[in-house]
């Protein structure tokens, strides 16, 4: 096995790679998700998918604010 | 951008969601009945009655599995098919696959909970299912795990809701915790027995991965995935942000895995290893709270319907619950917290903050939105929702408050010394002191367990109602073409 994938396996260097790894995979979602204002704008797009599906229930007395008295 | 057609619910599998409901609330109510039963027995140990497929022992993993994977399973089932549907906007991928994920579920539940009654448990908690059983679970996972990425793939949505993400993630963790956790060596072909791949303490660490993760993927994610959907169809908008739910996914994806290990503190595991899961436990706030504060304000400037609506009423009081114990858990997972918290009732008071509070809470809300949906019509009574949200939380608070108690004054009992150096207590005084907490505890299980049933009523009356209704109209139409 090359020996720079040795230096790999050593706990106190595997150790800080992860961390590095990991970190910086993070930082780039965050980066993804909170720059660009197009982008911003199309990922918030999505939170309205649940509510397109309303249509057919428009017309029904099930909705939160009619729920049924009884 | 979000692609707006719809599909309608006629041509969406509504049955196996409405099967998966069901048997719901039946295992709601028989695994919470178990649960009660145990705790009398706690207080009052001469409900054993010396039978031993009734003893606290073989009773607490038949309340657990019922409660769960029971409950909590066939409520995931349920409303991940609904929200799969619903969000991707086609029908389920296979009917039959479908059915066999139902009838699969139900039978290892059954079966589960028989065996346990009979002294049949691996001894692993949460995972108590023997070798055959845990086959079967696999081959049920694996028919989900199929059925849902296939039916992602058919979808007409071409952006996949975030609540999808969440059931997936529950779906894939809780196949590689299965498996691992489980992988054992049969003492015979025809012998429930087997021997654990793992000895010592690793197998302490795997079972904790496992079982911490079980309340990570199981009991959190995909209830999460409940939460994006129907907190924002309850309120009638969407969610407060959709960019801090992508954040929340991954973060809490990431951070859960490492976590397990804060349950063997001041064990022969490794120190650096349970400091790890300790330094994770505290991150976890983050997401955890991130989440909860996306859920809760997505209310914002709407609070008034929290006035009017129950089932709004359910789905925040989980939220509550959900910031309260995921506050709790990584304070509890500090090894100075811990050295007191652990081996007393605490845990079992912080486990029911969660499952009562957020897991139960969350889906009974979720339930009261989505069966009448199901059937189309509407709830047979509101009062009654109000009466089931007051028994519940009355419930929950009672359960919690006196597992503080017990938990809290257990460990400070059993760490106590005197002058002398010797312990301050016997350990027939700190069970002495536990009984007045036990009580209140059945109490309150039997204010939450009371709530249940009369949610079963209530759904049961809207089912009823439902198929008059269904009569009626066919009646009708049946007179206008004779007449015509």
């Amino acid at each position: 096995m090359p020996d720079w994938f040795m230096w790999f396996t050593r706990m106190e260097n595997s150790k800080v790679v992860a961390l590095v790894l990991f970190f910086v995979t993070f930082c780039g979602i965050l980066i993804y998700v909170y720059t660009g204002k197009q982008r911003g704008k199309r990922l918030e797009s999505y939170k309205y998918i649940p509510l397109q599906d309303d249509d057919d229930e428009q017309d029904r007395e099930t909705g939160s604010d009619k729920a049924g008295k009884k | 951008m979000a692609h707006s057609s719809v599909a309608t619910p006629q041509e969406y599998n509504y049955e196996i969601i409405r099967k998966f409901s069901i048997m719901a609330l039946v295992w709601g109510l028989l695994g919470m009945s178990a649960g009660l039963y145990a705790a009398l027995q706690l207080a009052y140990p001469f409900l054993n009655f010396d039978i031993p497929e009734i003893t606290f022992g073989r009773l607490r993993p038949v309340h657990t599995t019922l409660v769960i994977f029971g409950f909590g399973g066939s409520a995931l089932f349920a409303t991940s098919y609904y929200v799969l549907q619903r969000t991707c906007q086609t029908r389920l991928y296979s009917d039959t696959l479908a059915s066999i994920t139902f009838w699969g579920w139900q039978s290892v539940i059954f079966l589960g909970a028989i065996s346990y009654m009979l002294g049949y448990t691996q001894s692993k908690e949460y995972a108590e299912f023997e070798w055959p059983l845990d086959i079967a679970i696999t081959v049920v996972w694996v028919c989900y795990f199929w059925l849902y990425t296939q039916t992602l793939r058919r979808r007409s949505q071409p952006h996949i809701y975030v609540a999808n993400w969440f059931y997936l993630a529950f779906i894939l963790a809780t196949a590689i915790l299965h498996i691992f956790n489980n992988i054992a060596i049969p003492v015979g072909l025809f012998s429930m027995k087997s021997y654990s791949a793992y000895s010592g303490v690793q197998d302490a660490m795997v079972q904790w991965w496992y079982g911490h993760n079980a309340v990570g993927f199981f009991l959190t994610a995909a209830f999460l995935g409940m939460m994006y959907y129907f907190v924002p169809k309850q309120a009638g908008r969407p969610v407060y942000s959709y960019r801090l739910s992508i954040v929340h996914f991954w973060s809490l994806s990431f951070l859960y895995m490492w976590v397990g290990a804060h349950h063997l503190h001041w064990t022969a595991l490794p120190d650096w290893t349970s400091t790890l899961a300790a330094t994770f436990s505290i991150m976890l706030l983050l997401p955890s709270w991130g989440g909860m504060i996306n859920g809760i304000m997505t209310l914002s400037g709407a609070w008034h319907k929290l006035r009017t609506d129950p089932i709004m009423l359910f789905l925040i009081a989980a939220l509550s619950f959900y910031g309260m114990s995921t506050f709790e858990g990584p304070l509890m997972s500090l090894k100075s917290v811990n050295a007191l918290s652990h081996y007393t009732d605490w845990t079992i008071g912080h486990v029911h903050s969660g499952a009562l509070g957020w897991v139960a809470l969350i889906s009974f809300g979720s339930f009261y939105h989505m069966i009448p949906r199901l059937y189309d019509t509407r709830l047979y009574s509101t009062r009654l929702v109000y009466v089931h949200f007051f028994l519940a939380t009355i419930g929950i608070l009672l359960y919690i408050t006196a597992m503080w108690v017990s938990g809290i004054g257990q460990g400070l009992m059993l760490r106590a010394f005197d002058d002398f150096g010797n312990l301050a207590y016997t350990f027939m005084e700190t069970v002495t002191f536990m009984h007045v907490p036990y009580v209140v505890r059945a109490i309150g299980g039997a204010f939450f367990l009371s709530g249940v049933i009369i949610m079963a009523y209530n759904i049961f009356m809207t089912i009823r109602q439902a198929k008059a209704e269904q009569a009626a109209t066919e009646a009708k139409i049946a007179a206008k073409m004779a007449r015509a």
